[in-house]
């Protein structure tokens, strides 16, 4: 059975079925990470004292640009297929899906520092909410990551059977990926400048 | 699909103009930090910056500035949930806010016990 709508659009939307329901989808992860944010903000007007200088800022800029620039590189991966470029829309998600890997080593790295002086999420209410939203983030970063190597591998196959819709799937894929960029855009200065 | 690519195409130097520009703003956002403003007026500034940064990013790499009624439709929606989330718990502790929680408070007094 055919699915209907996953390349033309639908006569009352104006839509793709994919492009309305990773928006919806997206939706839904705002009020995730808005309740989270809810909490950081009740936690921390709440608090007698917050910490400062707790967090690697360098460390957390150098993620920034990597995040930023994947989301340049996300971007050009779809606009390359949309000028029916296909070696640099591969050579754009691969580097995507390096950029992605890097933020995740990276994010090690200041993890291991921090267990390894025991200030796991139980030492104190700063450090619980910093390992709760960075670590939520981060399994989104893999999930992003599970789904560009998809498209890397196996799910290459459909740009050869349909074009147009192999296209959309990996625009699906770049709004997901922008709105985790998006989300870091907001964490990094709540959780290490201020 | 030709008109389409065209169009793709005159689009990637704006997508490099943004990248740059988000990377600028980064730059900003940490060098304003190195000021050490006041707290309300650093919060102020960060989310100014962070919100600009946002909006970039989704009008620009998410083509929301030229989507369809029914996505913005589902984002004003979203809008109106995510205030109610952030602010609805935010109602439960109103009248304390200034004041200590009561951890909080039994936190600060012992510390001060430990420091006579």
């Amino acid at each position: 059975m055919e699915i209907p709508y996953t390349v033309e659009e639908r006569p009352d939307t104006g839509l793709a079925n994919g492009k309305l329901g990773i928006w919806l989808f997206l939706a839904s992860e705002v009020m995730l990470f808005g309740a989270l944010f809810s909490t950081y903000i009740i936690l921390r007007v709440g608090a007698a004292e917050w910490p400062h200088g707790e967090l690697n800022v360098w460390l957390g800029m150098a993620n920034t640009f990597i995040l930023i620039g994947s989301s340049v590189t996300m971007v050009m991966a779809w606009a390359s297929l949309k000028m029916n470029q296909w070696a640099k829309h591969r050579m754009y998600l691969i580097l995507t899906f390096a950029l992605a890997a890097l933020f995740l080593v990276n994010k090690y790295f200041e993890y291991a520092d921090h267990l390894r002086r025991g200030e796991g999420p139980w030492h104190s209410t700063f450090l619980a909410i910093y390992f709760t939203l960075t670590g939520l983030h981060g399994i989104h970063i893999v999930g992003g990551m599970i789904v560009m190597g998809y498209f890397i591998g196996p799910g290459a196959k459909l740009w050869k059977k349909n074009q147009e819709q192999f296209a959309n799937r990996i625009e699906y894929t770049g709004l997901y990926w922008h709105f985790v960029d998006l989300v870091w855009i907001f964490l990094f200065p709540v959780l290490y400048l201020l | 699909m030709h008109s389409e690519a065209d169009h793709v195409k005159k689009s990637i130097r704006t997508y490099m103009m943004i990248g740059a520009a988000l990377f600028v703003f980064t730059a900003i956002t940490v060098a304003v930090n190195q000021v050490h403003l006041a707290v309300p007026l650093a919060i102020t500034v960060a989310l100014i910056i962070a919100g600009t940064k946002g909006s970039m990013v989704a009008a620009v790499f998410m083509h929301l500035s030229q989507e369809k009624k029914w996505i913005y439709g589902a984002l004003a929606l979203t809008v109106v949930g995510f205030i109610i989330l952030l602010f609805v718990p935010l109602f439960t502790v109103l009248d304390g806010i200034g004041t200590l929680s009561e951890p909080a408070r039994a936190a600060a007094e012992q510390a001060t016990r430990g420091g006579h």
